[in-house]
């Protein structure tokens, strides 16, 4: 699955560690999500979208 | 400096504890269990103790899939006890067999567990390869 976190976490200026603390994860899970090593559930996809303020959809996308 | 989570810092705590008990556990029926004396209910309780220590290993392993909230170390523990358990598990069923047939000799069956915690460091690894991270808990 593709994911836009790294554009959308760069358009925020934001760190790995200051999306990791925003979801509540480690640094190490927001790194695996972004490079498409871990595809997290759908409860933590919801989390990342309300960070966001988009859709699930707009930010996680199929291969 | 490696952050852990509350989860993998109660999960050394029990280490910790259950290697204390363990060493204890293990020296003290060691000294006391007299080979050659017959068996009594004295010499069986000493004699568990040890392997109730190891229970206790895989008892805080199993705390730690269950308490961890940071789903993706979770993914990496399982997985890590999954490579673990499938080496242990193959290496018991390809020694027993070679055992059956007079190949090798006899090993105590206590060696198993200890094939299973150098196949939760080969998990571990496998992790640090595949994801990057091994979960920082080890």
């Amino acid at each position: 699955m593709k994911n836009r976190l790294k554009v959308l976490r760069a358009e925020r200026n934001w760190s790995q560690q200051d999306l990791a603390d925003r979801l509540g994860v480690s640094r190490q899970s927001v790194n695996a999500i972004e490079t498409g090593k871990y595809d997290p559930s759908l409860p933590l996809a919801f989390r990342i979208a309300d960070v966001f303020g988009q859709a699930i959809e707009e930010i996680f996308q199929r291969d | 400096m490696k952050i852990r989570s509350a989860a993998q810092r109660t999960y050394l705590k029990r280490m910790a504890v259950v290697s204390v008990f363990y060493l204890a556990a293990t020296f003290t029926a060691a000294s006391l269990i007299d080979k050659g004396a017959p068996v009594n209910w004295l010499t069986a309780m000493l004699a568990v103790l040890p392997g109730l220590g190891v229970v206790g290993y895989i008892w805080a392993i199993m705390r730690l899939m269950i308490e961890e909230q940071d789903e993706f170390f979770r993914m990496l523990i399982v997985r890590q006890s999954l490579i673990a358990t499938g080496i242990a598990l193959s290496a018991a069923s390809i020694w027993g067999f070679l055992e059956q047939f007079a190949v090798v000799d006899h090993i105590p069956a206590y060696w198993w567990p200890v094939i299973y915690f150098f196949g939760f460091g080969i998990g571990a690894l496998a992790n640090k390869i595949q994801y990057g991270t091994a979960g920082e808990c080890l």
